[in-house]
C-alpha cells in the first residue's frame, strides 16, 4: 500500500508542528523520517494512524483516505507509538491475544500469529511475564509484536530502536529491513546511522517543513558537490607544497590545516579524479606521502547544515 | 458488539489482576451485609421481610465505589498513552466507551449477585415481595449505569485517577442529594425539574416495586449523556 501524504498541516495551538508537508511513499519502502526533536515526526505519524486530524491537507493510504475511511486504514496498519505505551499489568501473551482479537483475526488463527509474531521478536521466554516487569528492551519488542502481529502492510515506527543495547538494535534493524520488502515502513529517528542503516529513502524534516528527501545516496551527493582530501605530507616546504597543490587542475581551495604536521586539506572538483592527481604532484617534487584520505561529506553534516538555524 | 466485548473482556481481567475486583467485592459486601444484618435499621430492627435496608445501603456503597472503578479506566490510558495505540486499533470511540462501560457495569452485576443469598435468606424467615425485590436489583443495576458513565467521563478528561475520582463524586453529589435538597424549597417547574433530577425520587419509587417509565428514562438518559460526553472527550483528542 502506498502512502501519499497532501499538504499536511496541523497546529497545536498557535504553534504548526505540521507545516504544509506533501510526501509519498512507496509498497516496500523503507522510509527514514528524520529530524531534530520537535520537528514534527511524531505529529506526521500520528496523523497517518488517524489518531490526530489534520487541520489542512489529506492523508491517503492505499485509495482510503484518513478523513472518510479511518477504520479500513487503521486494519492495515501496525503502529508502534513514541514511548512505547503497553498496559503494564497485563501478561504479554494475554496482551497480544487482545491485540490480535482487537484486530479481528479469525479465532482459529489467532494462536498461530501469537506463535509467529512471538518468534519473530523473540519473546518465547518472556511470554509468560507482565510487561511491567519486562527490561526495555523486551517492552520494544512486545511494542514491535503487537504492531505485526496482524500482519499489517503499513508499518508506522516512532523511534522503534529508543533504549535498546547495541545488538538489540542490530536485531530490530534486520527485523525491519526483512519486512520493509514486502510492505510500507515509515520509522522516526533522531538517530542517523540508525536512518542510514535500515532506510532506502530518507526524508529529514525540521520545524514543520521538509528540508531533504531522498535516496541516501543521493542526499550525500546533492550536499556534498567537492570532494575533500586530507593530504599529509611531512617533508616539504609549507609553501611550495600549498602552491604545487593549488596548481592542480580541479583544486578550487587548499587549506593548511596543521604546519607542524604539514596536513593539507584540498577541495576539488567532484568529476576530476583528485587523489591521482596530489599523488602525481607530489611524485613529481620527491614529496612522501603519509597520509591521504578521502573525506566523506557525512549524513551529520547534511542534517546539521539543514536543520540548523 | 464484539468489539465492546473485547475490550470489556480486558478491563475485566484488569479489575481481576490488580485486586481491585475482589477488594470492591469484600468491601461491598461486607458494608452492606454489616448493615442490612447487624447495625442501624436492619432487617430484625423494622422486622420486615424485605430487601430495602438492603437496597438503601447499596444507594450508598454504590455511590463511592463506582468512581473508584471507573477512576482508572481512561485517566490511566490518557497518562501512559496506551489510549493512543488503542484508538488507532480498528475499534471506534464508542466501541472504546461501551467496552468499559459494560466491564464495569459486569462487575457490579457480580457484586449483586453474589447478595442473592440476602434475598434467599429473607424469602426463608418471611414472605418476601419477589416483584419489589426484582425491582429493587434492577434500580441498583441502572443506577450504577448511571454513576459509571459519570465516572467513565471524568476519567477522560484527566490523566489523574484521583482527579477523576472526587470529579465523578462532586457531579454524582449532586444527583445523589443536593437537587432533591434544592427541590423541597423549589416550586413550580423549578420544583418538578429538581425533583425529577433527584436520584433519590426514582430509585426509592423502584425499589418500592413500582417500574416507571419516567425512571428508566431518567436513569437511561443520564448514563447516555454521560457516555455520549465521554466520546465526545475522545474525538476531542483527535483535533487537540
Amino acid at each position: 500500500m502506498d502512502i501519499v501524504v497532501e499538504n499536511l498541516t496541523k497546529s497545536y495551538g498557535t504553534q504548526k508542528a505540521v507545516n504544509n508537508i506533501s510526501f509519498k511513499v512507496k509498497t516496500g519502502e523503507v522510509l527514514g523520517f528524520l529530524g531534530p526533536n520537535g520537528a514534527g515526526k511524531s505529529t506526521t505519524m500520528r496523523a497517518i494512524t488517524t489518531f490526530l486530524n489534520p487541520d489542512e491537507g489529506d492523508i491517503y493510504v492505499g485509495n482510503y483516505s484518513i478523513k472518510t475511511d479511518a477504520d479500513k486504514i487503521k486494519k492495515s496498519i501496525g503502529y508502534l507509538p513514541e514511548n512505547n505505551p503497553l498496559y503494564e499489568d497485563m501478561p504479554v501473551i494475554d496482551y497480544l491475544r487482545f491485540v490480535a482479537e482487537i484486530h479481528e483475526i479469525p479465532r482459529a488463527d489467532i494462536e498461530d500469529k501469537m506463535i509467529n509474531v512471538i518468534a519473530t521478536c523473540g519473546l518465547e521466554k518472556e511470554k509468560h511475564k507482565k510487561i511491567g516487569e519486562l527490561s526495555k528492551g523486551y517492552k520494544q519488542r512486545v511494542g514491535l509484536a503487537q504492531a505485526l502481529i496482524h500482519s499489517p502492510e503499513v508499518l508506522i515506527l516512532d523511534e522503534p530502536t529508543v533504549g535498546l543495547d547495541p545488538n538489540q538494535i542490530k536485531e530490530i534493524r534486520e527485523l525491519i529491513k526483512k519486512i520493509g520488502r514486502q510492505k510500507t515502513v515509515i520509522l522516526s529517528s533522531h538517530i542517523l546511522a540508525e536512518v542510514e542503516a535500515t532506510c532506502d529513502r530518507i526524508l529529514i524534516i525540521n520545524k514543520g517543513k521538509i528540508v531533504a528527501d531522498g535516496k541516501t545516496e543521493d542526499l550525500r551527493k546533492q550536499t556534498q558537490g567537492k570532494q575533500l582530501l586530507k593530504v599529509r605530507i611531512p617533508d616539504a616546504n609549507m609553501n611550495e607544497a600549498f602552491e604545487a597543490l593549488r596548481a592542480i587542475d580541479g583544486v578550487v581551495l587548499v587549506d593548511i590545516t596543521d604546519k607542524e604536521q604539514r596536513i593539507f586539506e584540498v577541495q576539488g572538483d567532484h568529476e576530476k579524479d583528485l587523489p591521482r592527481a596530489v599523488f602525481e604532484t607530489c611524485v613529481k617534487n620527491n614529496w612522501v606521502i603519509t597520509q591521504l584520505t578521502p573525506v566523506e561529506t557525512k549524513l551529520e553534516d547534511i542534517f546539521m547544515k539543514l536543520t540548523s538555524g | 458488539m464484539k468489539q465492546v466485548w473485547n475490550i470489556a473482556k480486558r478491563e475485566l481481567s484488569a479489575y481481576f489482576d490488580s485486586l481491585m475486583a475482589y477488594i470492591l467485592l469484600i468491601l461491598f459486601l461486607g458494608f452492606s451485609g454489616f448493615f442490612t444484618w447487624i447495625y442501624g435499621s436492619d432487617i430484625f430492627y423494622i422486622k420486615q421481610a424485605t430487601l430495602v435496608p438492603f437496597f438503601n445501603i447499596a444507594f450508598w456503597t454504590l455511590f463511592f465505589f463506582i468512581p473508584a472503578l471507573t477512576m482508572r479506566m481512561l485517566s490511566e490510558e490518557n497518562r501512559s498513552g496506551t489510549l493512543e495505540l488503542l484508538l488507532t486499533k480498528p475499534v471506534s470511540n464508542w466501541q472504546v466507551v461501551m467496552g468499559k462501560f459494560t466491564a464495569s457495569l459486569l462487575l457490579i452485576a457480580i457484586a449483586l449477585l453474589l447478595t442473592l443469598p440476602y434475598a434467599i435468606t429473607i424469602s426463608a424467615i418471611g414472605n418476601l415481595d419477589a416483584g419489589q425485590a426484582f425491582s429493587g436489583y434492577f434500580a441498583l443495576l441502572l443506577f450504577s449505569a448511571m454513576y459509571i458513565s459519570i465516572g467513565l467521563f471524568t476519567s477522560s478528561f484527566t490523566k489523574n485517577q484521583i482527579v477523576s475520582y472526587l470529579m465523578a463524586l462532586f457531579i454524582g453529589v449532586f444527583f445523589q442529594i443536593i437537587f432533591g435538597m434544592l427541590s423541597m424549597n423549589a416550586y413550580g417547574f423549578a420544583g418538578r425539574l429538581l425533583d425529577y433530577l433527584s436520584v433519590a425520587t426514582h430509585f426509592q419509587s423502584m425499589t418500592r416495586g413500582v417500574i416507571d417509565s419516567r425512571d428508566l428514562i431518567f436513569f437511561l438518559g443520564v448514563s447516555f449523556i454521560g457516555l455520549v460526553l465521554t466520546e465526545a472527550m475522545l474525538i476531542k483528542k483527535r483535533f487537540a
